[in-house]
């Protein structure tokens, strides 16, 4: 029961740090109907900026400028170069970003060099002890951050002006631009908050807790699980994404102690497909019609 | 819509060549004559101090054959796959089991069969193994699709990884059994023959017949898409709905593109296979030959080369497969990127970044790839060339709005 209990923690909170990448894909998806598969290079650029500067900074100030400069990679990305490709439409656009990933990735990973290292470094390897339950510090401080970060986010998007405005342009965006809603605003910030959302996912990735693998191409593996956790609840749903996050990570934590660990991944792909053939479009996803 | 679908572009079988443009088509299957004399005397050219262009040649093969079969998906079909590593796994896996000497280790699965036999064998099976995956192909579409194919890639990672009976485990691995044909085998022999006084050893051996398995692939592919197959596949990307009115059988298109694209697979994962020596599934997803790195790879072929195009893919996988062995070769004999250990420019680092590179600039500017360009080259030479359909009957996604 308490190795249960145990896994629960651990699974949700890595199920939160999910959800935060997962929701990234889906806000930029409803905003652009592209599907950013760069996002785990904006991790890799959050987590290196922390590694660089946390001795200078601090790793509070590192982690601040980490977050930032992720948001900031995303709005360079998409202001740049998604928004100049005006011949190419949005599946094109997908592979665009490909090619940034394989770019970015293969820059930071050159840069960390043998050191892969991790950046966790205020909670990572100091477990919590609670009577007989041993807890990861890093996968309960992740779902704590994890859990506010999506709430405000949640509520943000439902109430804000920024959120009515982002739902009304992922309706029709012509009817959106219309009403007056500056499409290009909406879409940069989507890419920002999308951004952010990925640095501060990899504060709690690049730990011993998390998975044991450094900074590098081992985190850069674990952004593209939070594909999976996407697709399953729905690329088109937010509330999907925090659902899909949390159930990739309850599928891993379980299936590495109780299967094993080589498995794990794999588990989280085949639950991803066991929910694809019931509901093709994931569990919360708008249902793709097609007019005759 | 594309022009696929609409009647004059329909006659993609042969059309008879207009008068005027018969010198271009002489002139064409002249340049393809001469580039055939050039790659079947390649060993003579590189002689046999120059084994490691041979090499590098003969990867570029492989990566042809595989992006063939990923284009006829991706570009003719529609369906976005990310799971090729694992059809290349599945065929190499396959080939080492079916025709592994079954005395040769006590621990490993050899079923003994003469090699002919079992690469026919290994790429039955990945179009078996493509026609399981089906189901789940045929309802899913676009970047779902994509995703859903990962998971074999991951699925594959873990087989390979417990099945050591078939794979030989991550550790060693097991080797490659040596190709034979009627009784010739593809390895070093004393007295060797020879062409022109270059001996035709083992490498010279084996680029003859990864020669022979390209140029199958790529008149099989060309084949493909010209004839009724290619036009239903490209009906169905186009439209669904429409296909189904047309009297497509989309379910059924979908899983044959999804088969003959693994079978391809499987054929370059043969290859790959007899290229390293070597069967030896991966320790880690993000490296190895059988992993997501490679995936994108491939992708990348399909993508620069013009999404769809069968000539394209060649060029492609000359590009993405030939720069990376040209980098290595380059680290090896001429001591380029010598501070590369870590931290530096390496061979793997230069040419991702060329490729990646390569990826946003051809969706930037040239969202048909080099096939795009080739066409327009080639039809600007001569105005009778029926537009940008004409040269070239490899139907480009022109879709794209």
């Amino acid at each position: 029961m308490n190795t249960f209990l145990q896994l629960l923690v651990n699974g949700l909170g890595k199920g939160a740090v999910y959800a935060l990448l997962a929701l990234g894909f889906v806000i930029i998806f409803k905003a652009t109907e592209v599907v950013n598969f760069a996002h785990g290079s904006l991790v890799l650029i959050g987590g290196y900026l922390v590694y660089e500067l946390k001795d200078a900074l601090g790793w509070a100030g590192a982690a601040v400028v980490g977050i930032v400069a992720a948001a900031l990679s995303a709005l360079a990305i998409e202001r740049l170069l998604l928004r100049n490709a005006t011949s190419a439409d949005h599946n094109s656009l997908a592979l665009l970003t490909i090619g940034i990933d394989v770019i970015i990735t293969e820059e930071v990973v050159r840069r960390v060099g043998a050191d892969i290292p991790f950046i966790g470094d205020p909670y990572d390897s100091q477990p919590i002890r609670i009577g007989d339950l041993t807890i990861f510090r890093t996968q309960a401080i992740a779902l704590v951050v994890g859990a506010v970060l999506i709430t405000a986010f949640l509520l943000a998007f439902r109430y804000s002006n920024w959120g009515v405005a982002m739902r009304a342009q992922a309706e029709n965006r012509e009817a959106a631009a219309l009403m007056g809603i500056r499409s290009s605003r909406v879409t940069a910030t989507a890419w920002l908050v999308a951004g952010a959302l990925a640095g501060v996912a990899v504060l709690f990735m690049a730990t011993q807790d998390f998975s044991g693998a450094g900074l590098g191409r081992g985190t850069h593996a674990i952004a593209l699980i939070a594909f999976p956790a996407a697709i399953l609840g729905g690329l088109d749903s937010t509330e999907g994404a925090v659902v899909g996050g949390l159930v990739v990570g309850l599928t891993e934590a379980l299936s590495a102690q109780y299967i094993s660990f080589e498995f794990s991944k794999s588990a989280v792909f085949l639950v991803m497909l066991v929910v694809l053939v019931i509901r093709p479009s994931g569990l919360f996803g708008t249902k793709e019609l097609s007019r005759v | 819509m594309s022009e696929t679908m609409t009647p004059p572009a329909a006659p993609a079988t042969a059309p008879p060549a207009p008068t005027a443009g018969a010198g271009r088509n002489w002139l064409k299957i002249a340049a393809a004559a001469a580039l055939i004399v050039v790659l079947l005397l390649l060993p003579v050219l590189v002689g046999n101090g120059g084994v490691a262009y041979l090499k590098l040649a003969q990867y570029i093969l492989i990566g042809a054959v595989g992006g063939i079969g990923l284009t006829l998906l991706v570009g003719q079909a529609g369906q976005l796959s990310l799971a090729h590593p694992f059809f290349l796994l599945v065929g190499a896996v396959g080939y080492a089991v079916l025709a592994g000497d079954p005395e040769e280790s006590a621990d490993l699965v050899g079923l003994g069969l003469p090699p002919l036999v079992a690469v026919i064998g290994a790429i039955v099976l990945c179009g078996l193994v493509g026609l399981a995956f089906a189901p789940v192909a045929g309802r899913l579409r676009g970047i779902y699709l994509g995703v859903a194919s990962l998971s074999l890639v991951f699925l594959g990672l873990w087989l390979g990884q417990s099945l050591d009976m078939f794979s030989g485990g991550t550790s060693s691995g097991r080797n490659a059994p040596v190709f034979e044909l009627f009784g010739f085998e593809f390895a070093n022999s004393q007295p060797a023959p020879t062409i022109a006084g270059v001996a035709i050893q083992k490498q010279q051996r084996l680029w003859y017949l990864f020669l022979a398995f390209a140029l199958m692939s790529y008149f099989l592919a060309r084949g493909a898409v010209n004839s009724r197959i290619g036009r239903s596949w490209r009906a169905v990307r186009d439209n669904e709905a429409a296909a189904t009115s047309m009297g497509v059988n989309v379910t059924r298109v979908k899983a044959g593109a999804f088969v003959i694209s693994s079978a391809f697979a499987g054929l370059a994962g043969v290859m790959t296979a007899l290229w390293l020596d070597l069967v030896k599934p991966d320790e880690n997803e993000f490296t190895g030959t059988y992993s997501l790195t490679v995936a994108i790879a491939f992708l990348a072929v399909v993508i620069i080369g013009g999404l769809g195009s069968v000539p394209g893919a060649v060029v492609g996988a000359t590009i993405v497969f030939g720069l990376q062995q040209f980098f290595l070769l380059g680290s090896q004999q001429f001591g380029w990127f010598a501070d590369a250990q870590f931290g530096g420019f390496s061979a793997v680092v230069v040419s991702a970044f060329v490729y990646g590179a390569a990826i946003v600039l051809v969706i930037l500017f040239e969202p048909g790839g080099i096939a795009a360009i080739g066409r327009r080259l080639t039809s600007r030479r001569s105005p009778d060339a029926r537009s940008a359909n004409g040269g070239d009957r490899t139907t480009p996604r022109e879709d794209r709005t």
